[in-house]
């Protein structure tokens, strides 16, 4: 059973020596990490190195997984998944609302989604939106919570290029209003780059590469500045710019 | 991120546009749905048997002593009905398969809860369930005659657990079916235990619940068909039986006609309820 000690006041994340291992293989081996209340953040790093471990031991949603270490998360916490986890048996406002109770809950719901773009959908079904509209409801579901710290695993994942900048600047959009603390995963060196003011990349069940991006929003993909950057990112991932 | 997709389409052998225009005209995929339903389809088949009847009656094709014309059989119906025992028949029959349903489901529904919510309700009911449904019911009927006697209590009693046992087990399925990813959800959306059961666990499980109800309402009426025909001396089955004796099969198809309503109405009442509740399931049949 991992510890997942909850501190009432203080909406920074901390961890310390943070371990999780399945069947006695290693997973996380100590990770020192700590962030301030309103950073954004990406966590990078390769396929099984161990972010999914990282954010569901952060959201406390690791039961029955082996561990030990300390780890300090706000109260108030959001997850966004890869799919958008919809209900498919409650209309599009009532999954919002999930877990959102009390009178005024119904109308932060509607702005929630009027924020995201989509008013007038409340009723809909969510069988009945496209992909990236049902990611949007997803992140209105968590934005009523008014989170201290959003969590999301790879949110645009399965989402087309196109759809995929556009929720880029309402992600940051959203966070700029609203100013949780964010940790984003992904494995795409680009949208840590354009999105994140501080980039992690997870590597050996360790922070091996901890970046601050000193650059101006909203970010182009094509800033030339913004290169460098990229080319650090992807040789802490062991991938040489001619792969790339 | 900088992936260009070109995309090229060639068009199926569609016959050439009129004169002169050089664009390819694309054809609509053909639809694999079945398409939309013809008018008033389920009545469509069962006239056609009934016309088929009538003509081959009208005919004489048909033996009147093994198969009776339409309308005598509702000459019976309507003979019986106001100077035989039809109508306390069909209320007798009708109140057996109500109780026994009514006990039945609900049975099924308090054991799949108590079963599907706990671990310790699972360890107890479960398996006796299980093992309950390996026995045929209809096997327990000489026992239920030696614990309960031949009246109503046992006749109810084995329709009960005829229509209990695929009530249970389908919605038992259902709720231990909950996807693990929508429990994740709720963790993350602070849901209490009761919240959770209400909001994700019961509306995800109702598809299941339903088909186990369809099974239910069919189980009783076969359950109650065989045991009336068999230890009774009132009721529909015993009507029909008794008509065996004396070789009336008008007043055997008027018991099989009554029996057929009511499977086709409570059948019809269960699926509407069922489209009502489930209405934000799209299937290919809506
Ligand atoms: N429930 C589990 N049981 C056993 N092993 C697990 C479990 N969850 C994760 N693992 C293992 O832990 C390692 C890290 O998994 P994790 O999902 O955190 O990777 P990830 O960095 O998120 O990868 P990806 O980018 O592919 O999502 C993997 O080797 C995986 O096989
Ligand atoms: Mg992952």
């Amino acid at each position: 059973m991992a510890p997942h000690t909850e501190q009432l006041t203080a909406p920074a994340v901390r961890l310390a020596g943070l371990t999780r291992s399945f069947d006695g293989r290693t997973v996380l081996d100590g990770v020192d990490l700590e962030f301030p209340a309103g950073q954004f953040t990406a966590l990078l790093g390769h396929s099984g190195s161990g972010k999914s471990t990282l954010l569901r031991a952060v959201a406390g949603l690791d039961h029955e997984v082996e561990g030990g270490g300390e780890l300090t998360a706000p109260e108030r916490v959001s997850v966004v998944f890869q799919d958008s986890r919809l209900l498919p048996w409650r209309r599009v406002l009532d999954n919002v609302l999930l877990g959102a109770d009390g009178k005024e809950a119904a109308a932060r719901g509607r702005a929630a989604l009027a924020e995201v773009g989509l008013a007038g959908r409340e009723r809909a079904w969510p069988s009945e939106l496209s992909g990236g509209e049902a990611q949007r409801a997803a992140l209105a579901r968590s934005l009523v919570r008014e989170p201290e710290l959003l969590l999301a695993d790879e949110p645009f994942g399965a989402l087309d290029a196109l759809t995929r900048i556009r929720m880029h600047g309402l992600l940051r959009e959203l966070w700029k209003r609203h100013r949780p603390a964010v940790l984003l995963v992904t494995h795409d060196v680009d949208e840590a780059i354009v999105l994140a003011d501080r980039v992690l990349v997870l590597e050996n069940g360790r922070i091996g590469l901890d970046l601050t991006i000193d650059r101006p929003h909203p970010r182009s993909y094509r800033d030339p500045l913004l290169g460098e950057y990229r080319e650090r990112l992807l040789a802490a991932l062991g991938v040489t710019e001619d792969l790339a | 991120m900088s992936t260009t997709t070109t995309t090229t389409t060639t068009a199926a052998a569609a016959p050439p546009p009129a004169a002169g225009a050089p664009g390819v005209r694309r054809r609509r995929r053909r639809s694999l749905s079945p398409g939309r339903r013809l008018p008033a389809a389920g009545l469509i088949g069962p006239l056609a048997v009934l016309a088929l009847w009538a003509g081959a009656s009208a005919a004489g094709r048909l033996d009147p002593g093994a198969i009776p014309a339409p309308w005598t059989v509702l000459r019976t119906a309507g003979r019986l009905w106001t100077e035989g025992t039809l109508a306390t028949d069909v209320v007798t029959s009708l109140r057996r398969a109500a109780y026994g349903f009514a006990i039945g489901l609900t049975a099924g529904v308090v054991l799949a809860l108590a079963s599907g919510l706990s671990r310790v309700g699972e360890a107890l009911i479960d398996g006796t369930v299980q093992l309950n449904r390996a026995i045929p019911t209809l096997g327990l009927i000489p026992l239920f005659i030696l614990w309960l006697g031949i009246g109503e209590t046992f006749k109810i009693a084995i329709i009960a657990i005829v229509v209990y046992i695929p009530v249970y087990l389908n919605t038992h399925a259902a709720l231990s079916g909950i996807d693990s990813r929508f429990v994740e959800l709720a963790e993350v959306q602070g849901l209490s235990r009761l919240a959770f059961v209400r909001r994700i666990v019961v509306p995800g499980a109702l598809p299941g619940f339903f088909v186990g109800l369809r099974l239910g309402v069919t189980g009783s009426w076969l359950g109650l068909v065989v045991l009336e025909q068999i230890n009774a001396t009132s009721g529909l089955g015993y009507m029909m039986f008794q008509a065996t004796n004396y070789g009336q099969s008008d007043v055997i198809l008027v018991g099989l006609l009554i029996y057929g309503v009511f499977g086709l109405v409570s059948d019809s009442a269960v699926r509407l309820v069922e489209r009502r509740v489930l209405s934000w399931r799209r299937t290919l049949n809506s």
